[in-house]
């Protein structure tokens, strides 16, 4: 399996769990391609928040809705409850306060869809015991000093999170690439998942 | 895009005056039996009459938005962004752009005859509103027989015109293209309007509006009020970086006694100038009221979303990040309102030094999201035909 293959397993999770004709704000959506997915497929209402002018112009031309907007500066421009669903994909690692993104996502959206990389995986873990160094790998591809990533944490330290924040865990979804990951992702995920997908509420 | 601004150039262009003969009711119940309109259009109009855009000049603009005029080659005011490749692009677009009634390069306003006292309207041209303008726009586009833009652009007021066209007459547009704008002026933007308006009135040759009448011109007062409006129309950072400290002429040497006179005293004496040869006084009063009046949601409530509710085109909102006079945080207030009322936007917030002047001047990510923007609309028409 490949990181495309992921990628659809991931997106597979969150078209099921989005509902058609919703609202659905997509925080750090990229080149808004979930998006325009999720309009094709779902016939939703999204609209993406994006810092960076080559993925906005990529959205721009997809005739995804984009919004240029710092995460890291707040979402108080929105209403409670003004979603359906928020979705964030990968970015929870480099926002600067993640609990709080998590708290204005679940304020903002009745549910919310998060992805991120899990830093608990036996490839980042046998990195650091091994090489004693901070991971470099496919998913963590930048080194400790430019990295985005500026919060690593594990599938554990995520759910713990949740149980201290009062967020219920409604569903969630592990993936991983490698043959052992897929045999043991469900049973340990902690260290076998590379990505896991979480659908959150109140 | 690759679009280049010094070669792709609509070339040379006329402008052309339309009488219109269907009554305008104006906002402030005074009704124009007729009106004229300068116009120009670059491009062709496709055979369903589907790929017209309509320009929305800003306070001071005029018709002439692109290419050049056989006896002067001053290029119109918005040429960085319309012509063949470029963001307006008149390969696919048909592109209308007129001087508004109440300005002074053609059309109906105070330096025309008014038909009733055989006078120059001056100070007694009805005072106006945005609305009006797009009335008279909507009119215009009736002559022409275009029954819905592909999209409505603007500037500053041009935004202002975009917006309600959005609320007025939301199936006779796609698309509502708003830059550098606001649902309202500020306070502060009210108080530059009156200083400059102030500046008029008080030159002796203002005669209370009726200069014309009186051989008079009050170049003076109109050359303060542009300096005021351009001080306000840059950023510190690109006053400081072109003109700095820099003398123009005299020293600060002692025991030397030359007059001193800094560079961008010089620059805004010289725009200043320059103005108040080609505008008309009553009309720089007129239209920056009809900017103080403007509020887009004044009869929904003063609820910009419920404003917004009446909308059905798609929106894109663009804003520039050193623009102090439309700063960006009203082109959110625009975003944030059309979000919440379902409405198709998107926002970009463009990098710029250049202050409010930024959406007239070359700047390649600003090019991009506007190209692109207009290259999907332009998509969709051409699939569609």
């Amino acid at each position: 399996m490949n990181q495309a293959e992921s990628t659809r397993q991931i997106n597979d999770s969150i078209h099921s769990w989005v509902k058609p004709k919703s609202r659905v704000l997509d925080l750090g959506c990229g080149d808004g391609t979930l998006l325009a997915q999720l309009e094709r497929a779902l016939d939703i209402r999204g609209y993406g928040l994006e810092i960076d002018p080559d993925s906005i112009n990529q959205c721009v031309t997809k005739g995804v809705n984009v919004i240029e907007q710092d995460l890291n500066k707040g979402m108080a421009n929105f209403a409670d409850d003004s979603f359906d669903t928020v979705i964030m994909t990968q970015a929870l690692q480099a926002m600067r306060f993640p609990h709080l993104v998590l708290d204005e996502m679940l304020r903002i959206g009745t549910q919310c869809v998060i992805t991120f990389p899990n830093f608990g995986h036996w490839k980042a873990r046998a990195y650091l015991t091994l090489r004693g160094r901070m991971p470099v790998t496919k998913q963590l591809a930048y080194e400790w000093y430019d990295t985005p990533n500026i919060h690593f944490f594990t599938y554990s330290d995520f759910e713990a999170l949740c149980r201290e924040r009062n967020i219920k865990i409604l569903r969630k979804q592990f993936v991983g690439e490698h043959l052992l990951d897929r045999q043991l992702k469900n049973l340990w995920p902690n260290l076998f998942a590379e990505t896991a997908v979480y659908h959150l509420s109140k | 895009m690759t679009s280049d601004i010094s070669t792709s150039s609509v070339g040379l262009v006329k402008a052309e005056k339309i009488l219109i003969e269907t009554p305008l009711t104006l906002a402030c119940g005074v009704v124009l039996p007729s009106h004229e309109l300068m116009i120009e259009t670059y491009g062709t109009l496709n055979a369903d009459k589907s790929n017209a855009l309509l320009i929305c000049h800003a306070l001071s603009g005029s018709h002439h938005a692109a290419g050049v005029y056989a006896d002067d080659d001053k290029p119109g005011w918005w040429d960085s962004y319309i012509g063949p490749g470029k963001p307006m692009d008149t390969n696919r677009f048909f592109i209308v752009s007129l001087n508004n009634i109440g300005s002074c390069y053609g059309s109906t306003g105070p330096t025309s005859i008014n038909p009733e006292s055989g006078e120059p309207w001056g100070a007694e041209f009805p005072v106006l509103r945005a609305r009006d303008w797009v009335e008279s726009q909507r009119l215009l586009m009736e002559h022409l027989g275009i029954q819905c833009w592909a999209a409505v652009i603007g500037g500053s007021l041009g935004g202002m015109q975009a917006m309600r066209w959005a609320l007025e007459h939301p199936d006779k547009l796609a698309n509502s293209i708003v830059i550098a704008s606001s649902m309202k002026l500020t306070a502060q933007n009210i108080a530059f309007n009156e200083l400059a308006r102030r500046a008029i009135q008080s030159d002796p040759d203002f005669c209370d509006g009726n200069y014309l009448q009186n051989n008079k011109t009050p170049r003076q007062g109109l050359a303060l009020a542009r300096m005021i409006g351009h001080v306000t129309y840059l950023s510190d950072e690109l006053m400081g970086q072109k003109f700095g400290r820099e003398l123009r002429s005299g020293t600060f040497t002692q025991g030397e006694a030359a007059p001193i006179e800094f560079q961008i005293e010089s620059y805004l004496n010289h725009q200043g100038e320059k103005f108040s040869g080609d505008f008309d006084a009553n009309s720089y009063i007129l239209i920056t009221k009809m900017l103080d009046y403007f509020d887009l949601s004044r009869e929904y409530q003063d609820d910009p979303v419920l404003a917004f509710s009446h909308a059905s085109c798609d929106f894109l909102v663009v804003a520039f990040s050193s623009d102090w006079r439309f700063s960006p945080k009203r082109s959110r207030e625009i975003t944030d309102a059309l979000i919440a009322a379902g409405k198709n936007v998107s926002f970009a917030e463009i990098d710029s030094d250049k202050g409010h002047d930024a959406f007239l001047l070359p700047n390649p990510r600003y090019e991009q999201v506007l190209g692109n923007y207009l290259s999907k609309v332009a998509d969709k028409l051409e699939g569609a035909a």
